[in-house]
Formats: C-alpha cells, sequence, structure tokens
C-alpha cells in the first residue's frame, strides 16, 4: 500500500478492526457451507526408507478407496480427499505430521502407518486431539489399554493372529524351534506370539538370537543357528531384514537342514529376492491376491485394482490400505458425515467385507477380526506367471478366539 | 562351546572383513592421496552392484559384470574427478565433502527413477551355489570365493603401489605433488587415476555384495559408514590400516555376535571408540595429518 502514508485519516488501529472484521465476514459463510465441506482423510506413511515398496502400495490402495467413495457421490454428497504424507519411517516425524494434519490441514481422521513404533507417535496425537485413528501396522501394542483410546482401531493383523496360524501350518509335538528375531518391538512381539503358539503345541524351544534392527549381513549368525539343530527356523523380522536374512540364510545351507517360517511373508520382499530363495519358505498374511476364485470378495478388489493401475495385482500391504480407509469411509457414510462420536460407534457396529471375507472391529480394544492366511513360497517351475508366487496353505477365518482376551490386554470389560 | 564353531565364526567374520576391506580401500586410497572425503562411496557402491546385475544380465553371466562393472564404473568415477572434484583441489576439505555428499543423492535418486525403489534379486553366480563342507561345519562357497578374490585384489594392489614406476609416481605425487610437478609429471592425470580406482574398488565391492544382500538403492547408505568406522581404526589414508582394521571389524562383530548377538552392530562403534581414545590417528595413521 504505497498510498498509505498520504492517507493519515485511517488510524493503524481502525485499520486493523478493519481487516478484521472482514477477515471474519469471509471465514463465515464457510461455517454455513461445513455440512458440504470435503472429508480429509490423513495418511501418514513411510514413504522413503527400507518399507517404501509396503507404503506405496498402501498410499495405491487407499487412493482407491477414495477413488471408488467419490466415483459414487461421496458420502452424503460431500467429496473425500486423501492427504499422503511421509513418516520417513520415524515416529517423532510421524507426530509432527500427523499434528499438521489435525491443525493445519483440519483432517476429520488418521488412517496409516507401517511401522509399530510410528503407529504409536502418531496414536499419542490422535489420542491426544480425540481424533479417530486407523492403524495398519502388524503390532498391537496400540490395542492394549495403556495405549488405547476410544479413537484407536487396528485394522491390521496382529502378532499374536499370525504366529498362531503359522505355528499351527509349521509346528508339531515335539519339534525343535529356534528363532532369529531382530530386536525391537516388532520383533518380540512375534517371539512372544510363536513361543506361546509353540507351548500350546507342544514343540521345544533350542535357542534365540537377536540382531540388531536393519543389519545388512545375518552371516555371524548362520554357524550357531546351525549348530541348535532345530527342525523349523522362525526367522521374525520385516521388510528388507526378511529378504536378506532368508537370502542368507539359504545361502549357508539352512534350508537342507530346517524349515523356514516367518510370521508374516512378504509380497516385495519374495520380488526382491526370487523364487528360489523363498522356495518352501511359510510365512502368514493378511491377503493375497490367488485368493480370488475362493473369494468373491479378493476377486472385486483385485478387478478394481486392476482396473486402476493398468492391471497390476493389490498386494498384502496395499490390501490394509484399502480395507483401512474403506472401513472408515463405509463407518462414515453410515454415520452420516464426520461427527466424531457417531463415527466411533458406526465402526463398533460396522460388519464389513471389503478384500478378503468378513471382518468386524473388536468392542473392547478395537481390534479387526479377520481371517489369516498361511501361504508358501512356490518352487520356479510351479508359478503359473510372474504374479503366481505362493499357495495358500490355509485361510482361517477370524473368531475373536484368535485374538488374546480384553482382560489380557488390560481392558476391564 | 565347542571349538568347531568358534572357527566357523572366525571364518564368518573373516569373509564379513572380506567385503569391508574392498569398500574401505577405495576410501582410504582416495583420501589418502587426494584430500578428497568421498561421500558418494556407499552411493558408488550400490551404482556398481546395480551395474554388475545389469552386466551380468546382459551377458549372461556373472563373470563378465565381475569384470566389467568396476571397470565401467571406474571410468564413471573418473568422469566424476574431471568435471566435478578436479575444481575444488586447493580449496577446504569441506568443499569436495559437501559435493560428493550432494552427489550422493543424485545418483541414489538415479537408480530409483531407472531401477526403481524396490530390491532386485542378483542370483549367486550357478558355479558358487550351495556350501562346501569343510569338515567341521558347511560354508558357503561365495564366501570362500569373496575371501580369495579379495586377498587376490589386495596382493595385486600391492604389488602395483610398490614395485612397479607407476605405484612410486603415485606414492610420491600423495607426499607431494608440488615437486612432482617440477619434476615433469602431469599429476593431474595421477590423480584421475586414483580417483577412478577408489571408485572401481567401490563398485567392485557392490557388484561382490550382490549376491549376499539383496540389491536396492538404500544397499549403500549402511556401508558407507561401515567403511569409513574401518578407515577411521586402520588410520586415514593407510591402506594397510583398511585391511587390518576391516578383518577386526569383521571378526569382532562376528565374535560378539556368538555371545550377545544384538550387540553385534554397536561392536563396531565400541572398536572405532576405544582406537579414538588411544590412537586417535588410527592404527596405520599418521599423526597430524590433514591432508
Amino acid at each position: 500500500m504505497p498510498k498509505s502514508g498520504s492517507t493519515p485519516k485511517i488510524s493503524r488501529r481502525t485499520a486493523l478492526a478493519g481487516l478484521s472484521a472482514s477477515a471474519a465476514l469471509l471465514a463465515m459463510p464457510r461455517i454455513g457451507r461445513a455440512a458440504d465441506e470435503t472429508i480429509r482423510i490423513g495418511f501418514p506413511t513411510p514413504l522413503t526408507g527400507p518399507f517404501a515398496a509396503e507404503a506405496r502400495d498402501q498410499v495405491k490402495c487407499a487412493e482407491l478407496a477414495v477413488k471408488l467413495v467419490n466415483d459414487k457421490g461421496g458420502i452424503a454428497g460431500r467429496k473425500v480427499e486423501l492427504l499422503v504424507r511421509d513418516d520417513k519411517l520415524n515416529a517423532g516425524e510421524a507426530a509432527t505430521r500427523t499434528l499438521e494434519l489435525i491443525e493445519k490441514d483440519k483432517v476429520h481422521a488418521v488412517v496409516g502407518a507401517l511401522s509399530s513404533a510410528v503407529q504409536l507417535g502418531v496414536n499419542e496425537v490422535t489420542r491426544a486431539r480425540g481424533v479417530i485413528y486407523v492403524s495398519i501396522s502388524q503390532s498391537d501394542t496400540i490395542n492394549e489399554a495403556k495405549d488405547f483410546s476410544k479413537y484407536t482401531f487396528h485394522e491390521a493383523l496382529n502378532p499374536h493372529m499370525t504366529t498362531a496360524a503359522v505355528a499351527r501350518q509349521t509346528l508339531k509335538k515335539g519339534m525343535k524351534v529356534a528363532h532369529l528375531v531382530a530386536d525391537y518391538a516388532y520383533g518380540h512381539e512375534m517371539l512372544r506370539g510363536f513361543k506361546r503358539a509353540q507351548a500350546a503345541i507342544g514343540a521345544d524351544n533350542v535357542g534365540e538370537i537377536l540382531h540388531p534392527f536393519g543389519a545388512a549381513d545375518y552371516s555371524t549368525f548362520m554357524p550357531r543357528l546351525m549348530s541348535m539343530r532345530p527342525d523349523v527356523l522362525c526367522i521374525s523380522n520385516f521388510g528388507r531384514d526378511q529378504a536378506n536374512a532368508i537370502k542368507q540364510a539359504v545361502d549357508f545351507g539352512v534350508k537342507q537342514q530346517m524349515k523356514i517360517v516367518v510370521p508374516v511373508i512378504l509380497h516385495n520382499q519374495r520380488l526382491a529376492v526370487g523364487p528360489d530363495v523363498f522356495e518352501g519358505v511359510v510365512g502368514g498374511a493378511n491377503y493375497y491376491w490367488g485368493l480370488e476364485p475362493q473369494s468373491k470378495t479378493a476377486a472385486d478388489f483385485n478387478a478394481a485394482f486392476r482396473a486402476a493401475y493398468g492391471g497390476a495385482i493389490p498386494t498384502d500391504y496395499g490390501a490394509y490400505g484399502y480395507s483401512g480407509v474403506a472401513s472408515l469411509l463405509l463407518a462414515m457414510q453410515a454415520a452420516g458425515g464426520t461427527d466424531n462420536d457417531k463415527v466411533v460407534d458406526a465402526l463398533e457396529k460396522l460388519q464389513y467385507d471389503l478384500t478378503k471375507g468378513p471382518q468386524h472391529y473388536r468392542k473392547c480394544d478395537h481390534q479387526s477380526v479377520q481371517s489369516v492366511l498361511v501361504l508358501e513360497s512356490k518352487k520356479k517351475s510351479a508359478m503359473a506367471n510372474d504374479n503366481d508366487l505362493f499357495a495358500i496353505l490355509a485361510n482361517d477365518a477370524g473368531s475373536d478366539d484368535m485374538l488374546r482376551s480384553c482382560g489380557e490386554l488390560g481392558h476391564t470389560t | 562351546m565347542d571349538l568347531s564353531l568358534i572357527i566357523m565364526q572366525l571364518l564368518s567374520g573373516i569373509a564379513l572383513g572380506a567385503v569391508l576391506v574392498i569398500t574401505a580401500l577405495g576410501l582410504t586410497i582416495v583420501f589418502g592421496m587426494l584430500g578428497v572425503v568421498n561421500f558418494a562411496h556407499g552411493a558408488l557402491f550400490m551404482i556398481g552392484a546395480y551395474a554388475g546385475l545389469y552386466l551380468a544380465s546382459l551377458t549372461g553371466s556373472f563373470w563378465w559384470g565381475l569384470l566389467l562393472a568396476p571397470i565401467l564404473i571406474g571410468a564413471f568415477g573418473m568422469l566424476i574427478e574431471f568435471v566435478l572434484i578436479r575444481r575444488l583441489y586447493g580449496r577446504s576439505i569441506d568443499d569436495p565433502l559437501l559435493l560428493t555428499f550432494g552427489l550422493s543423492y543424485v545418483l541414489v535418486e538415479g537408480v530409483r527413477i531407472v531401477f526403481g525403489s524396490d530390491g532386485i534379486p542378483f542370483p549367486t553366480p550357478p558355479q558358487l551355489i550351495g556350501v562346501l563342507d569343510l569338515g567341521i561345519g558347511f560354508f558357503p562357497r561365495y564366501r570362500l570365493f569373496v575371501i580369495a578374490l579379495v586377498a587376490v585384489v589386495l596382493l595385486v594392489l600391492w604389488l602395483t603401489l610398490e614395485k612397479t614406476r607407476v605405484g612410486l609416481i603415485v606414492r610420491a605425487g600423495a607426499r607431494d605433488p608440488t615437486i612432482m610437478q617440477v619434476l615433469g609429471v602431469d599429476i593431474g592425470r595421477v590423480w584421475l587415476a586414483i580417483f577412478g580406482l577408489g571408485v572401481g574398488l567401490a563398485a567392485l565391492g557392490g557388484v561382490l555384495a550382490g549376491p549376499m544382500r539383496s540389491v536396492n538403492p538404500e544397499m549403500g547408505a549402511l556401508v558407507l559408514a561401515e567403511a569409513f568406522v574401518v578407515t577411521v581404526i586402520g588410520g586415514l589414508g593407510s591402506i594397510v590400516g583398511a585391511v587390518v582394521a576391516g578383518l577386526m571389524v569383521g571378526i569382532s562383530i562376528s565374535m560378539v555376535a556368538l555371545f550377545a548377538p544384538e550387540m553385534a552392530t554397536i561392536v563396531m562403534f565400541a572398536l572405532m571408540a576405544v582406537v579414538l581414545l588411544i590412537r586417535p590417528q588410527g592404527l596405520f595413521g599418521v599423526r597430524g595429518r590433514t591432508a
């Protein structure tokens, strides 16, 4: 305002008063319009770092879930928008991004996170501000009473479910079991799950080796693992750690002596190291596209994904991104909007079937009760095409018995 | 604890150390002779792995990849020296450090764009698949090959530097480049060759590591940290130091893994801290050297 100096009649104070009044006027219609305002979903996920491949699949599928709802006219006439943020696999970064999503972008709910520590960071923020958070990380400390809030939901499988299902398929009474475990929350939770399943089956624990998170070389653990002479080796780690550990175990001839079992067998890691290395490895999964002959829902989900992404198939972690966002949107639809308490109520009552069969959130801890797949990696010669990675050994239907009891997690109900 | 297990563990440590030696070697040679701290060393290691993989699939043989990738990436290193690094000689040590640091981001991002950010499988050469029965246990053939190859590379490098005229010029050039120029040696060409050699060694390390680890754009980050630790323990610029420290770190990691596996990564840094306290210049370093 170059002329302000020549118009001294308007004092700075009146100018400010006038400005703020007009600002208030401008803001007014926004409040009136809130009902048809876009619904914004925050989506923190580790787009950079070792889990980037999984994170990108999550984003693709989350975007698909949003697109499908918008194509049908949105929710109560309101469009849905997904706000993706890179949490860099760092709890502090995730908390900051989540805070921005809530305070600055005014998101109505948050879905996402992949790592166990990161989901806790996100949950801290959403819980304190009473924002709904649907976690898609495969760790369940978030369901325990100390971290839980009525706004906290957990769509992913948890270590207890996957290890029990895998153990049922691979362990027998009297078998000797050794463990190679990543030394952080995820590994510890998986180890706890396996040991509990092992005890129930009557298999013997012959040793545990904890390895540093993100290690590139596992050769130094192999001689000791071999000397334990187990029948089964459970490797409980994630992402590239899984690929490297299995590859090096195979190099050391581990597969000739014992079976390799993992709590969660990762689609992208199997692609990254090839069929020969993974051949015969058994692990749990939330989703596998090959479910389509047995499940109409899976066939529909695959078809929607293929149509949106040029014939590609959705992965395990992709399915989490889809069901996490889609279940939330279903609840919003049922609640007729974004009123927090109504959506929480709707999520608790929701019976949904989005990717693989019926699911619901358990009342006490908001864990999604769902089926668990057990997969075995196929031999190269047995693969019908490049996407034909696994054979489905089991598809255990979801039930409350799969979960730790509400009481054990510290919930009073 | 029985003896055969300890021997097997020692062997794992030596194999691990062999890869550490080869990666630290390039870093320490470039620093010792050029005074350049090459932060792109890890990224070039990764590029080497990708180049090896690409060349191996192009020619249908791992061996061509192993031979050609270090040469090709070494030539690429010379290009980097000629176009970028050369302009920064005579300036403070931070300038090439920042340049190579930035370069590492460009390289990693470039690979992500070309090959994607997922890992790619790098198959073990068919002749070296499987394990060898050593009587006391089984050991992967490929890792034994890595130990042998690294030993050969070290021998060739040592003979070249100590017994040939080229080696003499290189060593003299590292000590006093001005006198060398006065004597009529084109020191620029020597530096070009040295940087190419350092980068070629990084690439060789990458190709060798490929069949042991999954190949992905971030694989160099950890390697850079390890190479620096080895270089610091051995003494910045010392070739013997890099060899001794590389094996020392490999064996320490392996032995600690036997008794306290979760400490396996930390031991490397603990070793570095101890060495720095007792001998700040590193085991074979020269005191007060600032390049």
